[in-house]
């Protein structure tokens, strides 16, 4: 995600020459270093001032730049927060806020390192529109869209390096309308970001017990497809949550708010993080099956016969 | 004492502030709570920004100017809604509704709202985002100066010191900044209860900027000053000033900062602003 973020981005640069990336002291992965290379004046690192990351955004944003504002999650959105909040949303200006790493993706950098309540926090700002893409393909049209908008701030959640491409088959992507990975009948699982792989084999394994399964990715949090959710949770009888993100504030508790505001009969199950903070190391992998998200856990809570 | 040959006319410019200090009294009577002192103290700061230093636009950028201003010390902007309304940008409805629900002016000020070119109140951002001005008009090779005026509580913030240093680093000498070195924050004097805050010039110029220290309430030094500076690096003025300047029970107390006069206060306060005051 993260390099194809990169590539994506300094092929627009070279076209939109109003697009400008701001970095707090991280290393330029991939094509940001070309970026800067190629367009000195329009890099700037900050160091190790992420308010100043923003500020500095807001101010190039209010002159007419098309500003990005780069790092790690934690530092993007929890160290600036009240930047991202005033400057660049109460204002709503067109900035673009990339958290790298978001979620518990940088699983031994430790828990400073993890963003686990990115999501939530980000949806309570007003006019910050979040998108979470789940793969490379959806990064790259999540990245093109952010280019162009006009609309107002943006936290674009994105993984690290290495994620394999999930959606090739999907239809195409579209700002705030939720997308169909496959389209089943029985069940509808809702996912976004990284831990779409993780909804892929649940739905696998869904599939194998006879089951008809839609998998989704909501990878616009923010401004949510309320009514795409509605149709979904009426035409399925069952739907699961798999999300990356605290128990309150993401996905899981507006699909059941939908539910319960559109009198949606759909037994929903959602797995999330937990509510507390997780001090063990490892692959992503182990640290999401620290707080239950893994195949067995998922599989045996969803008691399919 | 008198600049007008060398380009501001300060015997105007004190005339001005006179009636600037007894218009913002004037409208404190229709609230009860708002910041009239720390107003007061950088008045003849942003007098000076907006006659004598920002350059009217041919291209009628910025409400008729080609320079942008910051009220960083947003609770500050009565100073600047008083000069907005005598240039026409804010009409004087916009004052007598001030903190109204019919009003668009609100005790900090608000981006959108006409002349004002960022929303601030919180404080520490107006340096981040003159910063980001700053940078962004060089690099489209603009000829915009960006003027900011903070307090000195303001450089309690580390983000403050993160543009401060950032803006050195990017050698934006468009980049102006005023210090409303006032000696107050909302409770206290800084120099008792923060005595290593002090000196501030020394600290600005250890951090990469040009910087003069002068009297904040002598427009004529601080246009000499600007005038003066090397327009190689970015530049500070640090102005030593009085909180409530101008009426002489409002001077150096803490309850000003928010405290509006009662119709008592107020007529006092008239009577220490008249022609003969200047």
């Amino acid at each position: 995600m993260r390099n194809t973020f990169a590539d994506v981005f300094y092929e627009a640069g070279k076209r939109e020459k109003r697009l400008a990336v701001v970095v707090a002291d991280i290393s330029p992965a991939g094509s940001i270093q070309k970026f800067r290379e190629d367009f000195p004046e329009r890099f700037v690192n900050t160091g190790v001032s992420e308010q100043i990351m923003i500020g500095m955004c807001a101010g190039m944003a209010l002159r007419g730049l098309r500003p990005f504002a780069y790092t790690i999650a934690t530092f993007t959105l929890f160290r600036p927060f009240e930047f991202v909040r005033d400057d660049l949303c109460y204002q709503n200006l067109p900035v673009t806020v990339v958290g790298i790493g978001g979620g518990v993706t940088y699983s031994t950098l430790g828990g400073t390192h993890h963003a686990m309540e990115d999501v939530a926090v980000a949806g309570a700002i007003p006019n910050l529109s979040i998108i979470a893409p789940c793969d490379p393909a959806e990064t790259k049209a999540a990245t093109l869209w952010c280019v162009d908008q006009t609309r107002g701030p943006v936290y674009l959640r994105l993984g690290k390096a290495g994620e394999p491409n999930l959606t090739e088959q999907a239809g195409p992507w579209e700002f705030g309308k939720l997308r169909y990975l496959r389209k089943g009948h029985d069940v509808c699982i809702f996912s976004y970001g990284p831990i779409m792989k993780l909804a892929l084999e649940v739905a696998s394994f869904l599939e194998q017990k006879g089951q008809s399964v839609s998998l989704i990715s909501a990878h616009t949090l923010k401004p949510l497809d309320r009514e795409g959710i509605a149709a979904a949770l009426t035409q399925h009888q069952r739907a699961v949550v798999i999300e990356e993100c605290v128990p309150r504030g993401g996905l899981s508790g507006q699909v059941k708010e939908i539910a319960s505001d559109e009198r949606i009969d759909c037994r929903i199950n959602a797995f999330t993080l937990k509510d507390e903070f997780i001090h063990c190391y490892g692959s992503h992998a182990d640290l999401l099956s620290a707080h239950g998200l893994d195949l067995q856990t998922i599989s045996s809570r969803l008691k399919v016969v | 004492m008198t600049s007008v040959e060398k380009g501001f006319d300060t015997v105007t410019a004190r005339r001005r502030c006179l009636q600037y200090r007894r218009r913002i009294l004037e409208i404190s009577q229709q609230v009860t709570a708002l910041h009239v002192a720390p107003a007061f103290s950088c008045l003849e700061m942003v007098d000076l920004i907006y006659h004598g230093l920002m350059r009217p636009s041919p291209k009628g950028l910025t409400c008729g100017f080609q320079d942008s201003f910051l009220m960083s010390k947003g609770h500050g902007c009565l100073s600047q809604y008083v000069l907005l309304e005598e240039l026409g940008i804010l009409d004087k409805k916009d004052l007598q509704d001030y903190c109204t629900p019919v009003g668009q002016l609100g005790a900090h000020p608000d981006f959108g709202v006409p002349g004002i070119e960022a929303s601030t109140g919180s404080l520490g951002h107006g340096m981040g985002i003159a910063t980001g001005m700053a940078y962004a008009d060089r690099i489209k090779k603009d000829d915009r100066h960006v003027f900011v005026v903070l307090s000195d509580g303001e450089l309690q913030e580390g983000s403050t010191w993160e543009a401060i240093m950032m803006a050195a680093n990017l050698n934006l000498h468009n980049l102006v900044a005023f210090v409303d070195l006032n000696d107050f924050g909302g409770l206290a004097r800084m120099s008792e209860g923060h005595p290593a805050f002090y000196p501030v010039l020394d600290k600005i110029r250890a951090f990469g900027w040009e910087a003069i220290e002068v009297n904040g309430h002598d427009a004529g030094a601080m246009y000499e000053g600007f005038m003066g500076r090397s327009r190689k690096l970015p530049f500070m003025i640090v102005g030593k000033t009085v909180k409530g300047k101008g009426v002489s029970f409002m001077e150096h107390v803490p309850i000003w900062h928010y405290r509006s006069p009662n119709k008592e206060e107020y007529a006092k306060a008239l009577m220490e602003l008249g022609e003969d005051s200047l």
